[in-house]
Formats: structure tokens, C-alpha cells, sequence
């Protein structure tokens, strides 16, 4: 234990950032970062990934939290007295002075401890800045570690975006710090220079042996270059790991999608290791609860194209677009859209079968805060979802807008719009659904398939014969398993979204 | 005819239509404004000191300006003055500059309007009412030179904030983050980084002060209960009191020389640097 603690540079305790305005950049969050290793905090624009890093190196201070380095908090300290080195997202280097003053700036202002021999044979001890031909082999050993010699008298201006960040890097790692920040520093480069100071900071980390805390929003950056990576999102953390683990083993659908492209499926355990989706039963090598609803993440090139009814899905290619090394292909299973990478070509409008090997089926609890489905409306102006069909409000649609008495529904802009067969996302809360044993009355017929007490009240699963499609509804009273039911939702209980936009 | 060519090469014409009106023709009017009112009356002036009352050429207005005590004085104490006014300015307005770019205080820019409102205002009006306030305030009257000074800073201390406003508030925060991650406490980084990041709106604050100031013979006249002459006044008499307009340009020329070697000295020359600093 105390050997893991000494190996831990960088230790973050219930970190929280929240901004004047209110807005909680970071959102009570605890890691630790290992000596020597490069640590990638990833996730979209807005995740709170900077903040974490602004916090570290002394620019923001936490709301509440600790930041622990080699055991010592160094929340309050200021960033001028933090052993630690940033290389800013547009480098920041001081355009009055020019390449080498730039990286010399830090070293100029170092104060090391010196030790002399006096006349009498005594020790002193002497606090000095650094000699000028100390900082003067010290520039000239980080610019040839950052491949620039002899650019000592150039103007900062005068480089281009990559000799920049360059300089950059070598203003930072010429301090010797413990610790090198860097945030999103190939921000600014083209693809190519990108792809090759990857591999050149990679090298450097390798070559510095120090800790390297880096951010960025470029997954496929993170995944080259980190030893570990952070994915966050709003403030909060979502999954630590190895870039392996994060790419094949993603703890939720935020990581999935946004580590790689993948197919998320809302999903339900039917049986021992099976799961269904897009119709079909399959097998996987998760455990869950039986009747749990479950978010299904498949990597394109973990799907396999086999002719018609040979798989275990049948589907028809919808598009097909070459990418170089494989082929990115999207099959349409009913309503469903699956992307698929393979070195083989299937034409548009082929009809095909996938297969997917239960190894490759990721299986993620999910949160059930919400019955959703897809529907349409039809022309009574009811809608269609779950196997069954429901009256709701239409007018929800367009805000402002009423109905006819043709039954068009007329918008606040006074536009007329006819909704039949229009696609919309439902949405049923988990208190807006009742049952009864009447079975004329309800929109869908269906079986109780699950009963969970949770405490105060029964979670009932209602499953319809057709589709298998699931009513997930709380409720105070008692049913048995396996009771035919009818489902009832209230009109003013389902909540409607457009698909698309309609074209009018 | 112009209808035949259409026809045969429609991107010919359009390019000749385009060519008609371009940049150069458009500049016309502007050349032939500052031909009339910034070269020609230059050249008069270079003409006139140049010359004698009678239009002979001589350089006798030379002479007489620099072997005279007391125009050579007074050149020297407007100097000294616009030099005091500057430094004064630039002591008082960096402060608030600093403050109003980088505080909360100035949001939507109320007190920044505030600092800056009285240049709406007519200048004389303002140093009428400077006047009488520092008369009650028992201030004036104890130094015609401090009491010129007063009234100067008081006047042109808008023109030294707004540069320095500008450049201090488009500063990247990020070179102030990068000195201190270097290092860099919060003296140092402001001597090493914030300092010499807003030379240019120094610079520019300085060519609005200090030349004006030089000239400005209003404020002197009104502070310095007319004992305090300085150059403007000078040029002034020559033309209006005593019609010489020989020595009177050749005054206005020195003065412009005098100008010119200023603002080299303080860079204001570089428009690279100063881009976006001026009002």
C-alpha cells in the first residue's frame, strides 16, 4: 500500500470546479496519476478536461477538493511554485523575445542552491541564479531535443505552427519540471505534422522519463500515445484505463461512442447470457439480470457480412463507401442503421445477413429513467408505438400550433401540416403507464414478464406478443407474472419528437 | 459595341468592368485631399521659412530662432512640460488601464466610458472648470508650472488610457499564465512580459500626449496665468501679432522636426505594433 501511495505523483481528491456563473466545469472527480507515466484526459469540448488541467498547474483554483502531489496538497499553491510545466493550447510564446530568451525565461529566473568553500575551509550555502552559460547549454540541450538548433536568434513570428510548438515544448521541459501539462497542443497543426509530432512527443516522454499529463479531444490521439486514459464528460469521469481496455471494454455508451466508432443498440437480457436486439436474441458473454435493459455496443469491424439468410440477421446495404483500407458500409435492419467496415465490398441494395461473434458484443447497463420507442402517427392522429396504437397530443410537435377540423395540424406560423406516417421518438415515463385486466380497453396487449419490489412500490415489465416490445412502469399495487394485461397511457403522458424535420 | 464583345468572351468584359473601378481609381479623392491640406500647405511652410519678407531665399529665420534666448527657452520648457505631462499620464493611466482591461468592474464598459467621456466634451470648457476648481481648491496659485501641468495631465490623460486600454485588454491571458508557470511571480511578470507586451499602446498613448502638449497653448495660457509661454503660443504670435510668417513657419518646422525625432525615438513609427492601439 504505501509502496502504490509513493508511486503516485499526481493524486486528485473529490476535485470540484464550479465557475461564477454556476456552471460546474468539474464536477467532484478522484484520480491519481503514476510517476513516469502519460496520462490523456479525454472527452468533447466543454467536459471539464482543461479546467482539470488549469488546476493542476495553479491557473484555476478548485471550489472544493485537494490536489495532492508526492503527498503534499498543492491546491492553494500558486503556479510559479509548482514543480510543473505547461505547453499552452496556442503556445503562448512571448512574442517580444525571441526563440532562445523564450526558452531561457524560466531558467533566468531560477534560484538554485549553491554550495561554496570559504577561506577557512567552511561550507556556505548560497541561494544564486543560474550562471548565463549554465542557461545557455541548458537552451542549447532542449532545442536539439526538439530538433531546432540554430534557431536561437530567430523571432517567434517568423516559425511556423510546428517549429512553435517546438519551442513550446521546449520552453517547458528546459525547466526540468516533475511534471509536463500539455494541452491540446497539436491543436493547431495540420494532419500530417500531427500524425509526426505524436510519435515525437511519445519519444520525448520516453526519452524525459517524466510524468506526462496531456488533453485532448482526439480520441484516436489519446489512443496512440497514452499510457493511460481519462474520457470524460460533463465534469465528470466516465472510465479510466488503458487505451485497450477503454477501446474494447467501454464501461458506457458515451465512452463507446466517442472512443471509435461503434453500433449502440438499447438492448434487453432475455435469458442466460442472451441479449436482444434489433430483433434478434444473441448470444454474449456479459452477466445481467434477466429483463434488464441494457445499451449494446458492436465496433463496425466486429460485424460480419454473410449472403441472405445465412446470418442471424437479415438486412439490405444501404450505402457503401470505400476508406481506403476497408470498405464502410450501412445495412438497414428494419428501422435499425448498422455500420460495418469490411475489406469486402457489398453493393447498395444487396441483400445480406450479419453474423456477430458473442465475443464482440459489449454489454453496458443503463440507466432506465424512461420507456422509449419509435413510432408514427397515423391518420386518426394517434400514434403507433410498443405494438400497439395511443391517443396523444399531436399539437406538442409544434409548439403553438392546433388542430383542424380535417384533422391537419395547423402550426403557430399558421402552416398546414399533414402528420400521417410521420416518424417520432416516444417517450413514456416510468409513472405514466397503468394496466388492466381489460384487455379492449388498453393501447397494447401484453404479459407481465418481470416484478421487482423496490422498496415502496413493484417495477413491472409488460412484454407484448409481436415485437417483444416492453412497457418498464412502477406501480403500487400487486399483479402476478405472467397476467395478460392491457396497457393504458394517459394522452397528455406521452411525450412526442420529430424524427426529422418534415418536408413540407 | 461594348454588346459584341459580350458576346464574344463574357469574362473578358467582366474583368474590364471589375478593372474600371478599382482601388487605385478609388483612391482619387483621398490623394487630392491630402495633396491640397497635408503636402501643399507643408511645403508652404517649408517655402516661408525659408525665405525672407521680401521672398528672397535665407535661412536668417533660423538664425533668429536658434540665437535667441528666449524662443530657445521656451522650446526647451515646452519640452520639458509636454515630457512631464507624458510621464505623468502614463503613470496614472496605466493603473486604470491595468484595472479596467483585467477586473470585473468594467463590464460592458461603463467606466471605461465614464474615464473617457470628457474628451466629448470642449476642451476649453473643461479647463475653465479644472481652473476654478483647483482656485477652490487653494491648489492654484502655488506654482504656475504645476498648476500647467495639472491641467494638461487633466486634459490629455483620456488619450494616454484608451491606447493602453486597448492593448492591455487584447492581451492574451495566457502569456501572464505562461510566465508564471515559468517562474514568474507577479512582479516579474509584469516587468518581463506585461510591460513590454503593451509598449505599443504606451507608444501610441505617448504620440497623442506628447506632441499635442507641445503646442497646446490654451491650457497654458489658461493655468498659467499667462506667464508660461510655450511653443504653440509662440508660433501663434508670429502669425497673428507680430506677421511674420517667415519665422513663424520656420518655428513650425523645427517643431515638426522636433516631433518627428520623438516618435522615432518611441517606435511610434512601426504601424505594425501600434496596429489597433490608436483611437
Amino acid at each position: 500500500m504505501a509502496d502504490k501511495r509513493k508511486e503516485r505523483i499526481i493524486e486528485i481528491e473529490n476535485l470540484c470546479r464550479e465557475f461564477d456563473d454556476g456552471v460546474v466545469a468539474v464536477d467532484n472527480i478522484s484520480f491519481y496519476v503514476r510517476r513516469g507515466e502519460f496520462i490523456t484526459f479525454l472527452g468533447p469540448s466543454g467536459c471539464g478536461k482543461t479546467t482539470t488541467l488549469r488546476m493542476i498547474a495553479g491557473f484555476d483554483k478548485p471550489t472544493s477538493g485537494r490536489i495532492l502531489l508526492n503527498g503534499e496538497d498543492i491546491s492553494h499553491l500558486p503556479p510559479n511554485k509548482r514543480p510543473i510545466n505547461t505547453v499552452f493550447q496556442r503556445y503562448a510564446l512571448f512574442p517580444h523575445l525571441n526563440v532562445y530568451d523564450n526558452i531561457a525565461f524560466g531558467l533566468k529566473l531560477k534560484k538554485v542552491k549553491v554550495t561554496y568553500q570559504d577561506k577557512n575551509g567552511e561550507t556556505i550555502e548560497k541561494v544564486e541564479k543560474l550562471k548565463k552559460w549554465e542557461i545557455a547549454a541548458k537552451v542549447e540541450k532542449a532545442l536539439k531535443m526538439v530538433d531546432l538548433e540554430g534557431f536561437e536568434k530567430r523571432s517567434v513570428s517568423t516559425l511556423s505552427g510546428g517549429q512553435q510548438q517546438r519551442v513550446a515544448i521546449a520552453r517547458a521541459i528546459v525547466n526540468e519540471p516533475k511534471i509536463l501539462l500539455l494541452d491540446e497542443p497539436l491543436g493547431a497543426l495540420d494532419l500530417k505534422m500531427r500524425k509526426d509530432m505524436q510519435l515525437e512527443l511519445k519519444e520525448m516522454h520516453k526519452k524525459l522519463g517524466i510524468t506526462f499529463i496531456y488533453v485532448t479531444h482526439d480520441q484516436e490521439e489519446a489512443l496512440t500515445m497514452s499510457d493511460t486514459i481519462v474520457v470524460m464528460k460533463d465534469g465528470v469521469i466516465q472510465q479510466i484505463g488503458t487505451p485497450t481496455d477503454i477501446y474494447n471494454e467501454p464501461k458506457n455508451s458515451f465512452v463507446a461512442d466517442f472512443i471509435g466508432e461503434s453500433n449502440i443498440f438499447s438492448g434487453t437480457i432475455v435469458g442466460d447470457k442472451k441479449v436482444r436486439f434489433i430483433n434478434h436474441n444473441f448470444d454474449c458473454v456479459d452477466e445481467f439480470a434477466i429483463n434488464e435493459k441494457v445499451d449494446v455496443v458492436v465496433r463496425p469491424e466486429d460485424v460480419v457480412l454473410v449472403d441472405k439468410g445465412e446470418g442471424q440477421v437479415d438486412g439490405k446495404i444501404i450505402s457503401s463507401i470505400f476508406k481506403g483500407v476497408h470498405y464502410e458500409m450501412v445495412m438497414l435492419v428494419g428501422k435499425t442503421e448498422i455500420v460495418i467496415q469490411d475489406t469486402v465490398e457489398r453493393k447498395v441494395g444487396e441483400q445480406v445477413s450479419l453474423v456477430i461473434n458473442p465475443n464482440d458484443i459489449h454489454i453496458m447497463a443503463k440507466e432506465f429513467s424512461s420507456n422509449k420507442y419509435d413510432g408514427y402517427i397515423t391518420k386518426k392522429n394517434t400514434v403507433c408505438f410498443g405494438d400497439g396504437e395511443f391517443e396523444c397530443d399531436v399539437t406538442q410537435l409544434y409548439p403553438g400550433s392546433i388542430l383542424d377540423e380535417e384533422g391537419y395540424l395547423i402550426t403557430a406560423e399558421g402552416e398546414k401540416i399533414d402528420l400521417t406516417d410521420v416518424d417520432v421518438e416516444v417517450e413514456v415515463g416510468l409513472k405514466d403507464i397503468e394496466i388492466s385486466d381489460d384487455q379492449d380497453i388498453g393501447g397494447a396487449i401484453g404479459n407481465i414478464v418481470s416484478m421487482i419490489y423496490k422498496g415502496d412500490h413493484y417495477q413491472l415489465i409488460v412484454r407484448t406478443d409481436e415485437n417483444e416490445e416492453d412497457f418498464v412502469f412502477d406501480t403500487e399495487d400487486t399483479w402476478n407474472e405472467n397476467d395478460r394485461v392491457s396497457v393504458l397511457i394517459a394522452k397528455d403522458k406521452i411525450k412526442l419528437k420529430l424524427k426529422q424535420e418534415i418536408k413540407r | 459595341m461594348t454588346q459584341k464583345k459580350f458576346v464574344e468572351g463574357v469574362e473578358v468584359e467582366k474583368n474590364k468592368f471589375r478593372l474600371a473601378f478599382s482601388r487605385k481609381q478609388l483612391c482619387i479623392p483621398y490623394g487630392l485631399f491630402l495633396a491640397l491640406f497635408v503636402v501643399l500647405p507643408l511645403l508652404l511652410i517649408v517655402f516661408y521659412s525659408f525665405t525672407d519678407k521680401d521672398g528672397g531665399i535665407s535661412i536668417n529665420n533660423f538664425v533668429r530662432f536658434f540665437s535667441s534666448g528666449t524662443t530657445v527657452t521656451t522650446v526647451i520648457i515646452s519640452v520639458l512640460l509636454a515630457l512631464a505631462t507624458t510621464v505623468i499620464c502614463i503613470l496614472l493611466a496605466y493603473p486604470v488601464a491595468y484595472i479596467l482591461a483585467r477586473s470585473n468592474l468594467n463590464k460592458g464598459g461603463t467606466l471605461l466610458m465614464l474615464f473617457i467621456m470628457p474628451m466629448w466634451i470642449n476642451f476649453v470648457l473643461r479647463a475653465m472648470a479644472m481652473k476654478d476648481l483647483l482656485t477652490l481648491s487653494g491648489i492654484f496659485g502655488l506654482n504656475n508650472y504645476v498648476n500647467v501641468i495639472i491641467g494638461m495631465v487633466y486634459d490629455y490623460l483620456p488619450f494616454m488610457i484608451l491606447p493602453l486600454y486597448t492593448v492591455l485588454s487584447k492581451m492574451d491571458k495566457s502569456y501572464i499564465e505562461a510566465s508564471h508557470d515559468l517562474g514568474g511571480n507577479w512582479f516579474t511578470t509584469f516587468t518581463k512580459v506585461t510591460l513590454p507586451l503593451s509598449m505599443p499602446g504606451i507608444a501610441s498613448g505617448v504620440t497623442m500626449v506628447f506632441m499635442p502638449t507641445m503646442t497646446c497653448y490654451v491650457i497654458s495660457d489658461t493655468f498659467g496665468n499667462g506667464l508660461i509661454t510655450i511653443i504653440g503660443k509662440l508660433i501663434d504670435e508670429q502669425f497673428t501679432t507680430y506677421q511674420n510668417w517667415n519665422l513663424g513657419s520656420a518655428m513650425a518646422l523645427v517643431l515638426l522636426v522636433i516631433m518627428l525625432v520623438s516618435m522615432w525615438v518611441t517606435g511610434g513609427f512601426k504601424s505594425e505594433d501600434t496596429r489597433g492601439t490608436n483611437l
